[in-house]
């Protein structure tokens, strides 16, 4: 019980915390700027606390990194030039969808590489089992033998 | 064939166990820095026992030197001070801070208490060179060569280790 009230403190303070980070960071957010912020905020990786994207993040840097976005957005820049921006400074690291380069092709393939190979396995055990299936059943002579027995059964 | 197939699954483990063995060496904080080779961002800043005085690294052209940036807040830069201090009374490198998102009165206070390594340090308040230089976490130091290239990064306190195997070893092939 004890430890069910210490989550649901964690998770409001947690809650409230991200509820407070959007409102606080500026005066009077242009509500166009921020849905383009958020927007391209999702898919970037905040380098403090890694496993969160730039739009969560409540991190100081992940702060001025909005701050940052917001006036280039409001001075008219694309969203890959702000996205260069970061590349530049943080490298492809901060990117959640990486590039697709030499390397980082191993990164878009390997999944695919590894299905491949768990198909191909999975083909060959089947392909055994179905030939020694064919093998051990009983055929012929012996397959009359045996439903005689079984009719006897009845 | 078939005396072979029981050594599949061990080949697939040891291959695991060894990509899992380097990944544990590896510090996930360390990302890979798109400034190594690139030439030093410029700035222009105020110093922070003069602040009528600037700082830019064009100043520095034609020397080896170090940028830490650091700040009074930051707890890991106690770790690393005693060493820069050392490295500064050796005189093999001149370093400049960076005295990062801090208040000039807290930055001063700390270098009066732990002693001041540096050359000089630029003051950057709200943090924007440190964006341009791509800090995350500090402390971070940067090896400039004389061409005003970086040549080094260094993100986390610097260890007794990496200063002994890389840095100093890199300062003296690029001061040659």
């Amino acid at each position: 019980m004890k430890r069910f009230v210490a989550f649901l403190l964690v998770a409001a303070f947690a809650a409230g915390a991200a509820l407070a980070q959007s409102s606080d960071e500026v005066a009077n957010p242009d509500p166009a700027v921020e849905a383009r912020l958020r927007n391209l905020g999702e898919e970037l990786r905040c380098l403090v606390c890694q496993n969160q994207t730039l739009a969560d993040s409540t991190a100081p840097l992940a702060q001025d990194l909005r701050n940052e976005i917001r006036q280039m957005i409001a001075a008219g820049r694309s969203d890959d030039e702000i996205r260069d921006y970061l590349v530049q400074r943080y490298g492809d690291f901060v990117l959640y969808r990486p590039p697709w380069k030499a390397t980082t092709l191993l990164l878009w393939l390997g999944p695919f590489l590894l299905l491949a190979a768990g198909a191909g396995v999975f083909a060959r055990i089947v392909a055994e089992r179905r030939k020694r299936s064919g093998e051990d059943s009983a055929g012929g002579m012996e397959r009359e033998s045996v439903e005689t027995l079984l009719a006897k059964d009845d | 064939m078939k005396s072979l197939k029981f050594a599949i699954p061990l080949g697939v483990f040891v291959a695991l166990a060894i990509f899992l063995a380097v990944g544990l060496t590896r510090d996930p904080r360390e990302v890979p820095s798109p400034f190594i080779g690139r030439s030093a961002p410029a700035f222009k800043l105020e110093r922070l026992h003069e602040p009528q005085a600037t700082f830019g690294p064009e100043e520095m052209r034609g020397k080896v030197w170090l940028l830490n940036v650091w700040a009074s807040w930051c707890v890991s830069c106690r770790v690393e001070h005693p060493l820069l201090v050392d490295l500064s009374r050796s005189g093999s490198v001149p370093i400049v801070g960076l005295d990062y998102k801090d208040k000039r009165e807290d930055g001063m206070r700390w270098l009066e208490r732990m002693g001041n390594p540096y050359a000089l340090s630029a003051f950057d308040g709200d943090g924007r060179v440190g964006i341009d230089y791509g800090v995350y976490g500090v402390p971070e130091t940067f090896v400039i060569d004389k061409q005003g290239v970086i040549r080094y990064k260094q993100i986390g306190p610097i260890t007794p280790e990496a200063l002994e195997r890389t840095i100093l070893p890199l300062v003296k092939k690029l001061g040659a």
